[in-house]
């Protein structure tokens, strides 16, 4: 056990809604889907026709790139379309479910006595290997190269974010199986990041992996920030990453010898009239959790996600495939605030001083803000300093980094750290950003440019 | 409210592309964003963003200018009163103070957010706002006497060579409302200096007067009379002769440029400044820290009395505190890492210091300090940032 890693810097954010921890099954729809635009820089090649029975476990799409990474069908039925979208570009294969929740059958094994190369096919050809991750890029990991060490982070800190332990609780098994298969694929450490001070036995008591705890606001939970801490990479290095909940899809594989991606997904969001945890499968239609479950007098924005990194997504498009939360937002398109630069603003929330969050949050500390999609201001040049510095807890000089990208400077963005991070880890310097910057897409353009740039696949 | 927002909707197509008066399309978006938050929504990254907004972050700037502003108008007529040798009221005096101050304020938000909105309606962008504080920083950095017509030039020079060319606001690597001060300094010195130029004598409206009567009359700065004073003595003066002790410096019940005096009132503004954030206090501390050691070392060295002067009375003269509170702080023009600040600040107070005691050309330094730290602000952040890559170079290598 080692030492509590404190983090200082940065923000958490206090809005309402956040999921009450009891549990409820998505209301019964058939409609599912993959989506290749989950995984981003895939190019997908298609494996299977409209009209086609599926079972759960089987490859719907492979990666043109790297055709031993599969990804297969959340559950048993019939593939009702192969939609597209502009350039012929593949947005989801829709799956019209049966209710027999038949799967391609695997035996049951114990990673453990697995070897490496072993553990690896099993889980390339389950259609697992998507949730590994690697940095650089922060996308899905190379099977052929052998990282340095695999990270899991065990905790979400972001806005109104799921408590993993709440989720992992009962599923210590499956949970230490996955740990285990991953264990194989490295040769170096597998390091757990937990929740100082949290309570969990499925957390505290994981064997095989080095474990670290860490205390402190959001990004604590950001993977990238607790690589940072625990071992940076540098450059030529490889790491992957893995969402602890996602290590339960791994350790159910070995468990059962069949795939089973059921999720419990937090329904968030000042918007929603019941936030709680629901039962589903990756991969559902978001109205299964969504329908009559929000206020629709108001012009509303869905995201499959967080706040500050999850993605835009309409009540009938699906959940995204690294997803456990799912948050509603008043869209803001109709309101109209008269001088609101001048105005005390005491319901909305701001790291600024400038505002008076920090004393209303002293006087009431429960307080939770609402929040809309309003930008809140025009987008400027970078005019106030320290802002990012302030939220971004890493031994990098995040403004400097954010203009090297800008400028597409590629060296300098080499040395000033570029492939230690992800978009993710810049969400909040978005979030805090007085002259409005898309940070996160000016990382990750920065970082397929860098991936081109280095011929990596 | 709602009456305005229909009206506002009503003209808005008139306004846009194609419309009759697109002209004038920025000028229309900056009142509507200045009266209604843009309802625009995010359409990448992440979905909710903090209510601050630059009009905010300048919005505080100039409300933190505004103790000074307020002091500044009554010392002006507190100034003039002395100098004509009348007694006047507490409202009589601030009154005559803001009649002489006022133009300048409005010569400067005229002149610079005329050029301002002209050239965004030219690039087709938003109107940046920071002029707004630009615009109130110029009137309260020049002597009460500069001609309106020079004010507006320099104000002109500033935002258009200084600021505009580079790209606007963000781009510019000189402090926009000191660069428009030391186009006067350089252009029209006579003006910007000497014991004339401090002392306002004008009639407004039957109020005041334009001859001095008092017997001992020294318009001059005490920073003017140190830098030519020869000998032994050191002894700074008001305008009726009387020696001012530290307290009357810190009070600012002296003559100087508009808004500098106070340090009282500089103090107040600053105050909230750094409670908000939105100056750097590493930046504020530092400069008063340089101010100190330069000043410690003068006095070690001392061959006279200006040498020998403590730093706690250079703090409180000319525009040091005026300077390290709402110049040094810009954070365009500072340096923009957190250890580059430090040294940035420190310079800036070292050299104010040096110029000011060692150089009788410039009997205040605190202008060319800055402007001077402006051009290593990015040479330090170089530094600062070669570091950073240098640790990290030296980490892959022990890796390897």
């Amino acid at each position: 056990m080692t030492d509590v890693i404190k983090i200082k810097k940065g923000l958490d954010i206090s809005l309402k809604g956040g999921a009450f921890p009891e549990v409820q099954s998505a209301s019964y729809t058939e409609n599912y889907a993959l989506c290749p635009t989950d995984f981003h820089g895939l190019i997908p090649r298609v494996l299977v026709k409209e009209g086609e029975q599926v079972l759960a476990g089987t490859p719907l799409v492979a990666d043109k790139n790297k055709p031993e990474i599969l990804f297969v069908s959340p559950l048993s039925g019939v593939v009702s379309a192969v939609k597209r979208g502009e350039k012929r570009r593949l947005l989801a294969i829709e799956i019209r479910a049966d209710q027999k929740n038949a799967a391609l059958s695997y035996p049951v094994r114990n990673p453990l006595d697995m070897d490496g190369v072993k553990v690896k096919e099993a889980l390339l050809e389950a259609g697992l290997w998507p949730y590994i991750k690697r940095r650089p890029y922060d996308v899905i990991a190379n099977p052929r190269v052998e990282p340095k060490a695999i990270f899991i982070s065990a905790f979400d800190t972001a806005p109104l974010a799921p408590d993993y332990a709440f989720i992992l609780k009962g599923q210590g098994h499956d949970f230490q199986t996955g740990l285990n298969a991953l264990t194989k694929l490295t040769k170096g450490k597998v390091h757990l990041s937990i929740p100082a001070g949290s309570g969990s036995g499925e957390l505290k008591n994981a064997q095989n992996v080095e474990i670290h705890r860490f205390e402190g606001p959001h990004p604590a939970g950001n993977v990238g920030v607790q690589i940072n801490h625990i071992d940076p990479i540098n450059k030529g290095e490889t790491v992957w990453t893995v969402n602890a909940l996602d290590v339960l899809f791994i350790g159910r594989f070995f468990n059962k010898g069949r795939v089973d991606f059921s999720r419990l997904v937090a329904l968030t969001g000042p918007e929603v009239y019941e936030p709680r945890y629901y039962r589903c499968v990756a991969g559902i239609q978001l109205s299964a959790l969504l329908k009559g479950n929000v206020h629709k007098e108001i012009p509303l924005r869905y995201i499959s996600g967080n706040a500050l990194t999850g993605t835009r997504v309409e009540m009938d498009d699906y959940l995204g495939a690294y997803d456990s939360q799912v948050t509603v937002l008043h869209e803001g398109t109709d309101v109209h605030e008269f001088a609101g630069w001048v105005m005390p603003r005491l319901n909305m929330f701001s790291m600024s001083k400038t505002y008076f969050t920090g004393l209303v949050q002293k006087i009431c500390p429960r307080k939770q803000f609402d929040a809309d999609t309003r930008i809140l201001g025009g987008e400027r040049a970078l005019i106030m300093s320290g802002e990012y510095e302030k939220v971004f807890p890493m031994d990098i000089l995040p403004e400097k980094l954010v203009r090297a990208c800008i400028t597409r400077d590629l060296e300098k963005m080499e040395e000033l750290g570029i492939y230690e991070v992800a978009p993710e880890d810049f969400a909040l310097c978005e979030y805090v950003c007085t002259s409005k910057v898309e940070v996160q897409k000016q990382v990750r353009t920065a970082l397929d440019l860098l991936k081109a740039e280095n011929g990596e696949e | 409210m709602k009456a305005l927002r229909k009206l506002l909707d009503k003209i808005k197509p008139a306004f846009e592309k194609g419309g009759k008066l697109s002209m004038f399309h920025s000028v229309f978006d900056g009142f509507e964003t200045f009266l209604f938050v843009p309802n625009r929504t995010s359409q990448s990254g992440t979905h909710i963003h903090d209510s601050i907004d630059s009009k905010r972050a300048m919005f505080v700037v100039v409300i933190a200018l505004i103790p000074a502003l307020l002091f500044g108008m009554f010392n002006v007529g507190y100034q003039h009163y002395l100098a004509i040798g009348q007694a006047a009221g507490f409202f009589q005096t601030f009154f005559w103070g803001a009649l002489a101050v006022l133009p300048y304020i409005v010569v400067s938000y005229v002149v610079g957010l005329g050029i301002e909105f002209t050239i965004a309606q030219f690039r087709g962008e938003e109107i940046h706002e920071g002029f707004l504080v630009t615009g109130m920083l110029i009137p309260l950095i020049i002597p009460i006497n500069t001609p309106l017509w020079m004010v507006a030039l320099a104000t002109a020079f500033a935002v258009i060579f200084v600021k505009e060319i580079f790209g606007g606001t963000g781009y510019n690597i000189f402090n926009v409302a000191l660069m428009a001060r030391a186009f006067l300094f350089f252009a029209y010195p006579s003006k910007m200096s000497g014991d004339s130029v401090w002392v306002s004598l004008k009639d407004y409206f039957g109020f005041g007067q334009e001859q001095a009567t008092i017997d001992v009359y020294t318009g001059a700065t005490p920073l003017g009379q140190a830098a030519i004073a020869g000998g032994d003595n050191l002894v700074l003066t008001g305008i009726t002769g009387e020696p001012l002790s530290w307290w009357d410096t810190f009070l600012g019940l002296i003559p100087g440029s508009i808004g500098e005096t106070s340090v009282l009132a500089i103090l107040l503004g600053g105050i909230l400044l750094i409670y908000t954030g939105i100056a750097s206090w590493k930046i504020i501390l530092s400069v008063f820290a340089g101010g100190a050691f330069m000043a410690i070392l003068l006095n070690i060295f001392a061959v006279n009395p200006y040498m020998e002067m403590p730093f706690w009375e250079h703090w409180c003269l000319g525009g040091f505190a005026f300077g390290a509170f709402f110049m040094a702080t810009d954070p365009v023009t500072a340096s923009r890492t957190e250890k580059g600040k430090w040294i940035y600040g420190f310079l800036i107070g070292l050299l104010a210091i040096l110029y000011r005691v060692l150089n009788p050309a410039y009997p205040e330094g605190m202008m060319l300090a800055i402007l001077f730290m402006n051009i290593f602000a990015k040479f330090i952040d170089y530094l600062v940032v070669q570091n950073n890559i240098k640790k990290r170079l030296k980490r892959a290598r022990i890796a390897q």
